[in-house]
């Protein structure tokens, strides 16, 4: 059947090649009518008006077509191939233009596309229409439970903010540049410290000289547990407990112990004498004791919590608290409390005594250094200076013994930085960058050097050259950050107390030969600030 | 005249307070910045401000993110529509929220543009702000450290009605599902008061 109807086609496309007058009115003679009859009053009036229109038009015309047909043809096929003779290519297609609907009303004029009546419709309304449709779509198909239910999950998961909105700019801030370390993480940066290429010519042993056990000494920062006595005693504070070994004959002595089984030994220093001990304690005292005669001399409370600090002035015994408090204790008499130093607010965790007496210097956990002078009142004491460059706590505090008023500070792992001060202006005079939290520093009284003890990450000692500041050496053998130093009465020897547990006695100081004659005037200075300071 | 002077130092206006709270944060979120080791330490210069050295910004584009967000920052201030300012700090690995500083800012909301100014001296404000920058440097020794390279956000609460500028968009409040949290000090300008505190993912 479908072959047949091809060839009907075929036949019927020849014939209608020759000559094609009669179909629908082209598209511009049509549009000119509708224009005509433009004054109709609504869209769909002007629309069946112009298709009765067409009908019209076309019922002239189907007659003579219907005629050329096959008989099983359904009428319908002959307007829409008449229309146009190119669309006889579509009719090879069969079966498309056969729909029963056309078949029914055989008079509407078939189109192979509908051009709707653009001039009478009202784009505006309609572009709206589609649109507002869109987009309020959700809002009105969900429910009042289902809206009240977000709301609920919202409060939920945002907390009790549902009368505010959370807002962030939407161009994010940079991120930090690649390979980026965080600086607290010191390991990476640790061979870009600065160091000279100057050849040496002292000979540091690069291994200590002796290595003793210190079990249970405490790994806190903020503490002081190392000193060493002119008399060649140091003073160890393990745990609850004060050891003193003798460096000369190596003897060691426990000479006390705390009594409370929480309380801890947080501090020792000892008198420029060397025969008093100050040891400071968990439970906020600061006890006094006779070294030759193994006694607790003297029991001094006045701080309201531990003392993590102690430095002598003579006679004027100074402590710093974890209150952030600094007391002048003058051990003579009684009424032992003379001064209270107000300029932290948090632990007191260095102080230093300049040599010459007319400086303190604390350094606490809220970042400070402060500098004080020596004649303070009981009350109301504001520091000379204030000095916040360090950007962590303050602990290695040390200084110069050949510059009276020349301190030299080391900051903490945020911090990390060694920084030179002149005591009396408040100037900082030359910082240098460690990579290394610094927990204690201390001036060579032998050559114009400096050693510092680090943490993490290689835990080593590090000398430098004053006041160049070129690395002279690296002693490295603690396994965990060296926490306290104290320098031997000679000046040549540094003993060092890390977190692993052992004391660690580097001969790094050692004097040379030829400089003999030098050291030989040594104890002669020495005995003559001993004297200034008594007279004074 | 130097008792008019003195007044006007000591009176804060609306103007006056939003100044000072933009100001705080300037120097209070470029402190967590540095502290937090969130960008690299040469990237930061020393200034000295409030009787503190801090440290703030040299990189261009970090500094053209913060004036943006400040300048929008105080023009809420002064409509009074700000309710927080939060700085999240996340990983860039995972996208896990690690650290979350919160300052409530309360306002007073009778204060208006012609109200008559405040009573409070600018030493007494510039000593509060002083104490919460020492904490937020002070709290390193208590926060974990930030093992993975991480960024920050800045995320501010305001009235619900606020009609949001193009430039900004919604956010979630990134909260921390398992943290520890540590208040810390407050300061207030007598016209806005800022709480600050600061949650951290729990290490255990």
């Amino acid at each position: 059947m479908s072959h047949l109807k091809f060839e009907n086609d075929v036949n019927q496309l020849l014939r209608l090649d020759s000559a094609f007058t009669d179909g629908p009115a082209p598209r511009w003679q049509r549009k000119a009518m509708e224009t005509s009859r433009r004054s109709g009053p609504s869209n769909n009036t002007s629309l069946n008006s112009s298709c009765k229109n067409m009908s019209l038009n076309m019922s002239g015309c189907t007659p003579m077509k219907t005629s050329n047909r096959a008989p099983a043809k359904t009428p319908s096929h002959t307007p829409s191939r008449a229309k146009t003779p190119k669309s006889g290519r579509k009719s090879k297609t069969p079966g498309k233009s056969k729909t029963p609907g056309n078949a029914k009303t055989p008079k509407t004029p078939m189109a192979d596309r509908f051009i709707p009546n653009r001039s009478a419709s009202n784009f505006e309304l309609g572009n709206f229409k589609c649109n507002s449709d869109k987009v309020h779509i959700d809002e009105e198909m969900m429910s009042p439970s289902k809206q009240q239910y977000q709301e609920a999950m919202s409060e939920n998961l945002n907390g009790n903010v549902v009368n505010s909105k959370i807002l962030a700019y939407k161009n994010k801030a940079p991120q930090a540049p690649e390979g980026y370390q965080n600086n607290m993480r010191v390991l990476y940066s640790q061979t870009k410290t600065p160091s000279s290429t100057r050849k040496v010519t002292r000979h540091i042993p690069q291994v200590p000289e002796r290595i003793l056990d210190a079990p249970e000494i405490l790994d806190d920062y903020y503490l002081n547990l190392l000193a060493w006595s002119c008399n060649n005693h140091l003073a160890v504070a393990l745990g609850n407990s004060v050891y003193l070994w003798n460096a000369g004959t190596g003897d060691i002595q426990q000479l006390m112990s705390m009594s409370g089984p929480e309380d801890y030994v947080s501090s020792v220093s000892w008198i420029s004498e060397g025969n008093f001990l100050a040891i400071g304690s968990s439970n906020a005292e600061v006890q006094l004791w006779d070294v030759a005669a193994q006694k607790r001399v003297r029991n001094m409370t006045s701080q309201s919590s531990r003392v993590g600090a102690l430095d002598w002035n003579v006679y004027i015994l100074s402590s710093g608290s974890r209150a952030g408090t600094i007391h002048h204790h003058d051990v003579r008499i009684a009424d032992h409390h003379v001064a209270t130093l107000d300029g932290h607010t948090q632990e007191v965790c260095g102080l230093k005594w300049s040599p010459d007496g007319r400086h303190l210097a604390s350094g606490g956990n809220d970042n400070l250094l402060n500098i004080w002078g020596y004649q303070c009142t009981r009350e109301g004491n504001v520091p000379l200076h204030s000095l916040t460059q360090h950007q962590a706590a303050v602990k290695a505090l040390s200084w110069c013994p050949w510059q009276a008023s020349v301190l030299a500070s080391g900051g903490g792992t945020a911090d990390r930085c060694i920084r030179f001060w002149n005591a009396n202006t408040g100037h900082c005079l030359n910082t240098v960058d460690t990579k290394s939290q610094v927990c204690s520093i201390l001036w060579s009284k032998e050559y114009k050097e400096l050693i510092t003890g680090h943490g993490f990450a290689n835990n080593q000692l590090t000398i430098w050259k004053y006041p160049t500041m070129a690395k002279v050496t690296e002693l490295t053998g603690h396994q965990a950050r060296v926490l306290h130093m104290a320098m031997s009465p000679d000046g040549t020897t540094v003993v060092s107390a890390a977190a692993d547990e052992t004391l660690r006695l580097w001969k790094c100081f050692a004097v040379d030969p030829q400089k003999k004659p030098v050291q030989k005037s040594h104890p002669d200075k020495k005995t003559n600030t001993l004297l200034r300071q008594q007279i004074r | 005249m130097a008792g008019v002077l003195q007044a006007a130092k000591n009176s804060i206006t609306l103007k006056g307070s939003a100044e000072i709270v933009a100001e705080f944060f300037s120097y209070g979120i470029n402190s967590i910045l540095y502290q937090r080791g969130i960008y690299p330490p040469e990237t930061f210069s020393r200034v000295q401000k409030y009787g503190l050295t801090l440290l703030v910004t040299t990189d261009n584009e970090l500094k053209t993110y913060l004036n943006n967000v400040l300048m929008q920052l105080k023009d809420w201030l002064l409509d009074k529509t700000v309710e927080k300012l939060v700085v999240v700090v996340t990983s860039i690995d995972t996208q896990e929220v690690l650290e979350r500083w919160q300052f409530d800012i309360e306002c007073d909301k009778t204060m208006t543009d012609d109200s008559k100014p405040r009573e409070k001296s600018q030493k007494e404000i510039n000593d509060e702000i002083k104490a919460v920058i020492r904490q937020i440097t002070a709290s390193v020794t208590f926060l974990p450290l930030l093992e993975e390279n991480c960024s920050f956000d800045l995320l501010i609460y305001t009235d619900k009605d606020l009609q949001v500028p193009e430039t900004w968009e919604e956010s979630g409040p990134h909260f921390i599902a398992k943290s520890e949290e540590v208040r810390l000090r407050s300061f207030s300008t007598s016209i806005h008061k800022v709480d600050a505190m600061v949650c951290y993912k729990n290490a255990d």
